[in-house]
C-alpha cells in the first residue's frame, strides 16, 4: 500500500508520528513495519523514520523511494524530495521549509504546521497536524478512523489537530 | 490467537525472555541493543527478577556463567564489539556444559566499527565464538515477531542440550517495531537439570561446575562427549524456510533482515519471468546443509546475499560440495542492500541481461 519516510528534527515527534501510522495500519489488518534512525539523531540533529503499511509481509523495513514523504525541516525536505516515487506524494512544513527543487511528477503539499501549532496553544503539535494533511491528501486511512487512532495515543489531552 | 502487539525487536525479545522464564539479566549496554537491558531493568524487577548492569562485558558473561551453573535461566545482550569482549568467557561455559542464551544485535565492524545494522559477525558465531573445539546453536531471526519466538526456542534449546544459544540479530531488527504475537512459540520439555550447583543439602553428592581438565585423556573424552551431542543437535534441530525453490533455477541463501529483503527481490524477479526462490536458514548452526543439497540437483546456481562481504558463501558451497556457481552479493559497515540491488544480482547469477 505505502512506503512512508517521515524526516525531520530530533525533538518534532518524527517517531512518535510514525508509530501512530503503524498503529492505525495494524488495526486496521494490514502488515506494518516501522524503522527509525537511531544513535545521536535521537538526541537532536535530523531524524527519520521508515513505516511501510501493506496488505503483503514487508520486505525491507527500510524505505528508500517512499511513496509518501513527511518532511518538517528543510535539510530533510532537500535530502529526500528526489527519492519520492513517481506520482508520490511530498506532505511539508511550509512553516520551515521552503521548497527549492519541485518536481511536476509527485503531489507536493505544505502545511504550515509549526505556526499553526504555536498559534493554537500546542507548540509540541506539529506533527500531529503534519499527519492530519497526510489523511487529507493521501486519503491512506479514513478520517474518523485516524482521529479515533490518534486520540486513543494522546495523555488526556483533547489536541485540536484537525486541520 | 493471542492479541498482537506494536514493539521493538530488542523489546520483544527482552519480554519474550521474561515470559519463558528467565528473571536474571546481566549486561553492559551498547547501541544497538540497549533498549534490551533497559527493558529488562524495567520489568525484571516488578517479575521476581534481577537486572544488573556490568561493568563491563567481560563481567557480564562471567556473571552469566555463574548464574547458568545454578541452572536458572540466564540471558546477556550486546552487540559486536561486546560479543568479542566475551568470548573468553563463552568458551568457559561451553567448556562448562551450562546452558543461557546469548543475544548479538549486531553492528558495522570491525574495530568500534559503527552503529548501524550488520550480519558481519557470522563467522564469529559460526566458527569462533570462543576458544577450543566448541560449537553454540545459532539463531537468525528475521522479524520482530521471530526475535520474540526464537528467544524461547532458544532457552529450550540451550536446557535441552546444556549449551548457550545465540540469537544473532542485526541493528535493524533490534530497533524496527513490528506486530508480535507472544503466543507464538510452544515450549518443550526440559530434562531436569541434575548438574545444577544449587545446593544439595546434604540431600545429595554435590555437584561440580568446570571447564579445567588437566588430563588430556579426561579433556578429550568431554569433548567428545560434547560432539556426539553436537552431532545429535545437526540431526534433529535444523530450521530453514523457503519461498518458491521448488522450480527455482536460481535460488537466493539470506537469513535474517536480509532474508525478507531479499524475498521481495525474488517475488520482483518472477514478475520478470525468471525463476527464482529463496533458501533462509533459520539455524545457522546447525546449517542446513542436507537441504541446500537437496536443492543443488534442482537449481541452475546460488547467491548468497547477506550484509557482510561473503562470510556465509563458503557454507553455502560446502553445502552442496560445489556442485553449482554460488556468487555472493553484499553490503557491509552498516549499509542495507535494497531489493533492486538483489535483483541485479540475481540476474547475473543466472547470466541474463541487467
Amino acid at each position: 500500500m505505502a512506503g512512508i519516510l517521515l524526516a525531520g528534527f530530533g525533538g518534532q515527534g518524527i517517531l512518535f508520528a510514525g508509530k501512530q501510522l503503524i498503529v492505525a495500519g495494524m488495526k486496521n489488518g494490514k502488515e506494518v513495519s516501522w524503522l527509525p534512525s537511531y544513535g545521536p539523531e535521537m538526541r537532536g540533529g535530523t531524524c527519520n523514520c521508515s513505516v511501510n503499511i501493506d496488505d503483503e509481509p514487508i520486505g525491507s523495513p527500510l524505505v528508500t523511494t517512499p511513496d509518501i514523504l513527511l518532511a518538517m525541516n528543510k535539510p530533510s525536505y532537500d535530502k529526500f524530495v528526489s527519492k519520492v516515487a513517481v506520482g508520490g506524494t511530498v506532505v511539508y512544513d511550509s512553516s520551515l521549509v521552503t521548497p527549492e527543487e519541485t518536481r511536476d511528477d509527485i503531489k507536493s503539499c505544505g502545511v504550515p504546521a509549526t505556526q499553526l501549532a504555536n498559534e493554537n496553544g500546542f507548540p509540541k503539535l506539529a506533527n500531529c497536524i503534519m499527519l492530519g494533511k497526510l489523511m487529507k491528501e493521501t486519503g491512506l486511512f479514513d478520517r474518523e478512523y485516524f482521529c479515533e487512532s490518534l486520540r486513543a495515543a494522546s495523555p488526556r489531552q483533547s489536541p485540536s489537530w484537525a486541520k | 490467537m493471542s492479541e498482537k502487539l506494536l514493539m521493538k525487536g530488542n523489546e520483544a525479545l527482552a519480554e519474550a525472555a521474561i515470559r519463558a522464564g528467565c528473571k536474571l539479566f546481566f549486561g553492559y549496554p551498547i547501541t544497538p541493543q540497549t533498549e534490551l537491558a533497559e527493558y529488562m531493568a524495567k520489568q525484571l524487577p516488578k517479575r521476581e527478577g534481577m537486572c544488573l548492569q556490568a561493568e563491563s562485558e567481560v563481567a557480564a558473561i562471567n556473571m552469566i556463567y555463574g548464574a547458568a551453573s545454578t541452572g536458572k535461566r540466564c540471558i546477556t545482550s550486546t552487540s559486536s564489539p561486546g560479543v568479542s569482549l566475551m568470548s573468553e568467557g563463552i568458551s568457559y561455559i561451553i567448556g562448562s556444559d551450562v546452558p543461557c542464551v546469548l543475544v548479538n544485535v549486531q553492528r558495522g565492524g570491525p574495530g568500534l566499527g559503527g552503529i548501524q545494522p550488520a550480519q558481519s559477525d557470522y563467522n564469529q558465531a559460526i566458527r569462533g565464538l570462543g576458544h577450543g573445539d566448541q560449537h553454540v546453536i545459532v539463531l537468525a531471526p528475521n522479524s520482530v515477531q521471530e526475535m520474540a519466538s526464537l528467544t524461547g526456542e532458544a532457552f529450550d534449546l540451550a536446557d535441552i542440550y546444556r549449551m548457550p544459544c545465540m540469537i544473532l540479530a542485526d541493528g535493524a531488527l533490534g530497533q524496527m517495531m513490528e506486530p508480535v504475537d507472544f503466543g507464538a512459540h510452544t515450549p518443550r520439555e526440559i530434562p531436569e537439570k541434575t548438574w545444577a550447583t544449587n545446593g544439595h543439602k546434604n540431600a545429595r553428592k554435590h555437584n561440580v561446575v568446570n571447564s579445567l581438565y588437566i588430563a588430556p585423556e579426561e579433556l578429550e573424552k568431554t569433548v567428545l562427549d560434547r560432539f556426539e551431542r553436537y552431532a545429535e543437535i545437526e540431526e534433529k534441530e535444523v530450521k530453514y524456510d523457503t519461498y518458491l525453490t521448488e522450480d527455482a533455477e536460481i535460488v537466493v541463501v539470506a537469513y535474517g533482515i536480509t532474508a525478507r529483503i531479499a524475498k521481495t527481490a525474488v517475488r520482483m524477479a518472477r514478475e520478470q519471468g525468471i525463476k527464482a526462490g529463496l533458501f533462509r536458514p533459520i539455524t545457522l548452526w546447525p546449517f542446513p546443509s542436507k537441504e541446500l543439497k537437496a536443492l543443488a540437483g534442482t537449481t541452475k546456481a546460488f547467491l548468497s546475499v547477506e550484509m557482510n562481504m561473503g562470510q556465509m558463501q563458503s557454507d553455502v558451497k560446502l553445502a552442496i560440495d560445489c556442485a553449482k556457481p554460488v556468487t555472493h552479493f553484499g553490503r557491509t559497515g552498516g549499509m542495507i542492500p535494497t531489493p533492486d540491488e538483489i535483483l541485479i544480482h540475481i540476474k547475473k547469477a543466472v547470466g541474463g541481461d541487467n
